[in-house]
């Protein structure tokens, strides 16, 4: 008995005496208020939020693989410029060292010739003194002799040696 | 259990103006929820997601899934929007009724899922159905929405027609019989279950109770997706191009 009242409740409340339209303004009023300030105060942020994300996310990949690809660039412009400045560090280096031994071979040149220039000079001069030396001497020598002579014969010639000078020399003659 | 709803008939003294106020008081209770949630989840909106915000994406995101299954997304933008507050509106809607059980006075039910009386379902579906065909008016002008009654034979414009009539019912009906049946099921638990005979059957009742209100929850999520599901179906046969 209690069942078949309960099924007559259902059916009847399921029913629905008449349309309540009031019912279905409120209803539709009411959606389409929050439809509207929902769309604005959360779907609208909310949309704009994740697509900022979006492209957020993909600018910060495009980005990344902007950078990655300017680090190897960047990377292989170092290396060669290595190479490049380990290269001609070694050119000049290299250079010095012949300079060095180019300047080294000229520096003994150089020297050797002012030695052997000067060694002439003096081996010059030397000469070049003695034979002065020898020319004064000369001079000397003479008017010494001379001069010795002179006072040997002041002094020392006697009457007899004076005569047997003479007749030395008068022998002399007769041959 | 003889719950009656509280009428209030000839409002205002119009003739046709009718309320059932417990829908109307739970139609506004549930978008009030609706909107506090919604706005609460999208303050202070981040970059990196906060917990609340991370659920509202994801409810976006789904939402978002549903509508770009049945249509291009460049006309399924627009839609975004209604998909979005009908699902939780729907949602919340749903479980309104059984997370609180029927709060009544003098027999007369106040509180329940207003998705549990048919006015609201069908008050629902019917705007989306108009909604659908003034979309379809909108994209494509009267001559391609009136041709669509006559495709793919002129044959087919009764067929059609009764097919509008048809969505009508059929999306308003399909969620008020599922609502309703499983708030019916939890008063018969609650109240001439437990009641029987105390206190024994009190404690029993608590069992079914549970498992019933755990497959009411889940009934009212997939209801609540299959309603915007059926909604954009509907949305993008007036709106696409071809069908």
């Amino acid at each position: 008995m209690k069942g078949v009242e309960l099924l007559q409740t259902l059916i009847i409340g399921a029913a629905i005496g008449g349309t309540p339209v009031g019912s279905m303004l409120v209803q539709i009023i009411s959606f389409i208020i929050l439809l509207a300030l929902l769309g604005k105060f959360a779907w609208k942020p909310l949309m704009k939020v994740m697509q900022d994300r979006q492209e957020f996310i993909s600018s910060e990949i495009d980005a990344a693989e902007q950078s990655r690809k300017d680090a190897e660039a960047a990377a292989k412009t170092a290396a060669e410029e290595l190479k490049k400045t380990r290269a001609e560090a070694h050119a000049i280096i290299e250079e010095a060292r012949k300079a060095g031994q180019q300047q080294e071979e000229q520096i003994i040149a150089i020297a050797r010739r002012e030695a052997e220039r000067l060694k002439d000079a003096a081996v010059e001069d030397i000469a070049n003194e003695k034979e002065k030396a020898m020319q004064a001497l000369q001079a000397q020598v003479a008017s010494l002799s001379v001069q010795i002579a002179s006072k040997i014969i002041e002094k020392e010639i006697t009457s007899d040696d004076q005569d047997k000078l003479i007749s030395d020399y008068v022998k002399e003659l007769e041959r | 259990m003889n719950h009656e709803s509280p009428m209030w008939n000839d409002a205002f003294g119009i003739e046709w103006l009718d309320f059932n106020l417990s829908t109307s008081l739970m139609t506004i209770i549930s978008s009030i929820i609706v909107f506090i949630i919604c706005v609460m989840g999208s303050r202070r909106l981040q970059q990196r997601p906060g917990k609340f915000q991370n659920v509202m994406e994801m409810i976006v995101d789904f939402v978002k899934g549903v509508v770009g299954g049945s249509m291009d997304w460049k006309t399924g933008k627009h839609f975004l929007p209604l998909g979005l507050t009908l699902f939780m509106y729907i949602l919340v809607s749903n479980m309104l009724g059984v997370v609180v059980m029927g709060v009544s006075s003098d027999h007369t039910l106040w509180w329940k899922s207003p998705t549990s009386d048919a006015v609201t379902t069908l008050t629902l579906s019917l705007m989306v159905v108009l909604l659908s065909h003034f979309a379809g008016i909108r994209m494509h002008g009267m001559k391609h929405y009136l041709k669509g009654y006559v495709k793919p034979i002129p044959f087919m414009l009764p067929l059609n027609l009764i097919e509008e009539v048809a969505n009508v019912l059929t999306l308003g009906l399909r969620l008020f019989g599922n609502i309703f049946a499983g708030e019916i099921l939890l008063s018969l638990i609650g109240e001439s279950l437990a009641f029987s005979a105390p206190p024994y059957t009190t404690i029993l009742a608590v069992i079914p109770m549970v498992a019933w209100q755990a497959f009411s929850l889940f009934i009212g999520a997939i209801q609540a997706y299959i309603f915007i599901v059926l909604t954009m179906v509907y949305m993008s046969h007036k709106v696409s191009k071809d069908h």
